[in-house]
């Protein structure tokens, strides 16, 4: 029987992975096509073995691995700034009534302003340095985990608070018991939205603030020296990186949240 | 069976309030007594009477069954009689003290189990003894002995996800008894269950409050529920929510205490309860129990 239901249930699932990767594969199809038959400027579009090609002889230089690793050193600090402060500031305003009736009309006016807004601000205060970037970057994150995590508390059901009075739970208790593993898949889920936000501000921060090592920095030198090939190829390595965090971010979702299923 | 302040709303005077010691000898054993409680919403500016002038003694070691449709405020009730609610006319008093707030001397079984998700069967449990002052060895007593009473002493690691309906509410039975409670609510508990698991625990409801010797308050629109389990049957009806009727359940019982639901008795009884309610006759006349 269970065999049975599986390859009902895998029968789907390989649909699923075929119409995902039909769209990616048009493309890369039209891609090549046109460049080989001259459709195109190559030096505006490339060929695709140019890229990957580059990709190959970038990977085997450590200049390009010393970029990447420095943009995802930017962001992982960042995001674990924002990420904190925003949870912390979420709980915060979740469960102590003040602080909501206090910060909670800033707050939903500060949603307002564009993330880039922040910039020149940012610029001024911390400079356009690393402490200017990841401040940016830490802000991108922030967002994002304050909304989610305020949000998850706000939708504890009320049959929980009536059973937490009913069981005469100290405030802690509550916490404890109730309320934070209550609000962990909000929690969660704004993990995942700041991983991607950071992972977008940083290329933001490399780009927009002054030149750093990075992969925006490298992006920007593919530009300027008119070499699409680098451009193309940093575009796919940051789809790629927000891909591979937002499978990260699931996988250990599932394996912290495993037992919740009611 | 005497019934104290039956249906008092239908006395005439309204300005002496029934006093509980106007009835001799009920105030020793009434434990638990509503006078005169009545309780309005307001909904979209207009204003709902949820209840309207109910009292009720409740004895030690009783199992009164509260009957009614939706609507006429049987929930509600409880939830006064807990502490959630403060906001109501009228008097409850616990032991002769007005009831503030949620105490340990009340458990209730919601109609939802209400387990808390993320904890395993006998950590739902143990919850409830967080304000305890048992030792952390009589906590693991206790909850293991009132995991063995619902017969769940095997599923103490499980999640409730893992657990039928029926199980589920058990294990939120022995969390409403693992306190030693005096009083035991019961809010329509088995209401979502499927047909043969909610006969199933009605008789284990019942030996269970045999068992621990509690008084019980058992809400339900269930009529054959209510007259099977209830030592009196407090017939309720809506709009504004308020007492009909109540009748004392004088049915023989088998030795083990269990009564037969197909006894002619019992059918009157159930007929006679359907009828207040408005159920199987078109003028239902509302009038006291003999």
């Amino acid at each position: 029987m269970s065999t049975q239901a599986k390859t009902r249930l895998a029968r789907p699932r390989l649909t699923r992975i075929w119409r995902a990767a039909a769209l990616p594969l048009v493309l890369l199809a039209a891609w090549e096509a046109s460049t080989r038959l001259g459709l195109v400027d190559p030096h505006q579009l490339p060929p695709l073995e140019d890229v990957v090609a580059r990709g190959w002889s970038e990977s085997r230089n450590g200049d390009f691995l010393t970029a990447l690793a420095a943009s995802l050193g930017r962001d992982l600090a960042g995001f674990a700034i924002g990420a904190a402060i925003g949870t912390a500031s979420g709980l915060l305003l979740g469960f102590y009534r003040p602080a909501q009736s206090i910060l909670g009309p800033t707050l939903r006016v500060h949603r307002q302003i564009a993330l880039f807004a922040w910039v020149p601000l940012i610029a001024v205060w911390f400079g356009a340095g690393e402490p200017g970037k990841i401040a940016f970057i830490a802000l991108a994150a922030f967002q994002p985990s304050l909304i989610n995590t305020w949000r998850g508390v706000q939708e504890i059901p009320d049959r929980f608070h009536e059973l937490a009075a009913v069981l005469t739970f100290s405030r802690l208790d509550f916490l404890r018991f109730v309320g934070i593993p209550a609000i962990l898949p909000a929690i969660f889920t704004g993990l995942k939205a700041a991983l991607i936000y950071a992972w977008q501000a940083t290329i933001g921060a490399e780009l927009f603030m002054t030149i750093a090592p990075g992969i925006g920095g490298v992006m920007m030198q593919g530009r300027q020296l008119f070499q699409m090939d680098l451009v193309l190829l940093t575009i796919l390595l940051l789809g790629l990186v927000g891909a591979g965090f937002n499978t990260l971010a699931g996988l250990s979702e599932t394996l912290l949240l495993r037992r919740r299923t009611s | 069976m005497t019934d104290l302040h039956l249906g008092h709303h239908l006395h005439a005077v309204e300005d002496t309030p029934p006093s509980v010691e106007g009835v001799p000898g009920s105030d020793r054993h009434a434990i638990l007594a509503l006078s005169r409680v009545s309780k309005h919403f307001d909904v979209a500016g207009r204003r709902v009477q949820a209840l309207s002038d109910v009292s009720l003694d409740i004895k030690e070691g009783e199992f009164l069954s509260i009957v009614g449709a939706s609507g006429c405020g049987k929930s509600t009730l409880l939830r006064l009689i807990l502490g959630l609610d403060r906001d109501y006319q009228g008097e409850i008093l616990l032991d002769g003290q007005p009831v503030k707030k949620p105490g340990l001397d009340r458990g209730i079984v919601f109609q939802e189990h209400r387990l808390l998700p993320w904890l395993s069967v006998e950590a739902n449990v143990a919850v409830a003894l967080r304000r305890s002052k048992l030792s952390p060895r009589q906590k693991r007593d206790t909850v293991r002995a009132h995991l063995e009473l619902v017969g769940l002493e095997k599923f103490a690691e499980a999640y409730p996800a893992q657990l039928s309906g029926g199980m589920q509410q058990r294990v939120a039975i022995a969390r409403a008894l693992v306190n030693r409670p005096r009083f035991l609510l019961l809010d329509e508990p088995l209401g979502a269950l499927d047909a043969l698991t909610r006969l199933r625990l009605q008789d284990e409801l019942k030996r269970i409050i045999q068992h621990e010797g509690i008084t019980a308050l058992l809400v339900t629109h269930d009529v054959d529920e209510a007259v099977y389990l209830g030592d009196r049957i407090v017939i309720m009806q809506p709009h504004p929510g308020r007492i009909a009727g109540i009748l004392p359940v004088i049915l023989p019982r088998a030795v083990d205490g269990s009564r037969s639901r197909s006894d002619a008795a019992f059918l009157r009884l159930r007929d006679h309860v359907l009828g207040q309610l408005g159920v199987g006759q078109e003028d239902a006349v509302v009038h006291a129990a003999e």
